[in-house]
């Protein structure tokens, strides 16, 4: 295969930022779960709403 | 229009997004496997270019999803304005890093493309300087949603500046045709169809549907991280709010 050092660059590269991202993605949705669950056990529970509020 | 309001109430969006997150994400590794497939195994070198073709299959879909994620931007910027809703600006917050890393990957992987074909990691041509502005602008977006503390402020400075920015998105796409570029013109998206051979045609379309369903499974992701993120960020204020004060009274004069 020719230029291969840049074609394992490209895919490599490409590989390595699309695994961080999805690792980033599901950590952080992981770490903000747990962080509200927690909020809500200690303080006043939130309305169980189905209006567009965040 | 009511069903899509419906469904982007952030309530129910938890709820649907739960349920489809598994089935796109299944569905984009399936997508990339044989995209990779295709792309490293079945399609022939370029008779000028060699092997080095290959890297135009995680080039140009990593170019295209690097404008579509501020297409997306730019109609969450206009839901945050216009419509004032609250998964506008989620969306959009959401959309931005991913929409950073594709643009540095089209950065670095036309780089390390451009080097055996043009002889050189770089040049200063309108292409390649369009999209290096166009990946400035996702950081300067990212960085001024941290700079504010009132989300709300953040979200319509944010969508002003995403509109504004998204005079840059024709500039990239037409930057080949109005100026004299190193970079060449295109050769999928034209009036007269693609002028690239099917076998190299059909790997390119696989490995842009791979990278589109991979966006939608990672801004549904963010969008439920950012959700939670805000939903914490008012529970703390509330449990803030009904804390008794122990702030010191200063001590009446006599």
């Amino acid at each position: 295969m020719t230029h291969l050092p840049f074609i394992l660059a490209a895919y490599g590269a490409s590989a390595l930022v699309l695994i961080g991202l999805i690792v980033w993605v599901v950590a952080d949705t992981r770490i903000q779960k747990r962080r509200l669950n927690e909020l809500e056990k200690a303080g006043p529970r939130r309305r169980r709403s189905t209006t567009q509020g965040l | 229009m009511g069903t899509i309001s419906s469904l982007a109430n952030p309530t129910r969006f938890l709820s649907w997004s739960a349920r489809i997150l598994p089935f796109v994400s299944v569905l984009a590794a399936v997508t990339l496997g044989i995209g990779l497939y295709l792309s490293l195994v079945a399609s022939p070198p370029d008779y000028q270019q060699g092997d080095s073709v290959r890297i135009m299959y995680v080039h140009v879909p990593a170019s295209w999803l690097a404008m579509f994620c501020y297409l997306v931007m730019a109609g969450a910027a206009l839901g945050t304005l216009v419509w004032r809703h609250p998964l506008a600006d989620v969306s959009a917050r959401a959309a931005a890093p991913i929409g950073a890393a594709f643009t540095f990957l089209a950065l670095f992987t036309g780089s390390v493309w451009g080097k055996p074909m043009w002889g050189t990691w770089w040049v200063w041509d309108a292409r390649l300087t369009s999209v290096l502005v166009l990946f400035i602008m996702y950081l300067g977006l990212l960085a001024l949603w941290r700079a504010f503390d009132d989300p709300t402020r953040a979200a319509k400075v944010a969508a002003v500046l995403i509109l504004v920015g998204f005079v840059n998105i024709p500039i990239i796409k037409f930057s080949v045709d109005w100026w004299n570029t190193l970079h060449q013109s295109a050769s999928v998206i034209r009036l007269d169809g693609p002028s690239i051979a099917p076998s190299m045609l059909w790997p390119l379309v696989v490995m842009a549907v791979a990278y589109t369903l991979i966006f939608v499974a990672l801004h549904l992701a963010a969008m439920r991280a950012e959700i939670y993120r805000r939903r914490a960020r008012t529970t703390e204020i509330l449990i803030a709010a009904r804390r008794p004060s122990t702030a010191v009274r200063p001590a009446a004069a006599h």
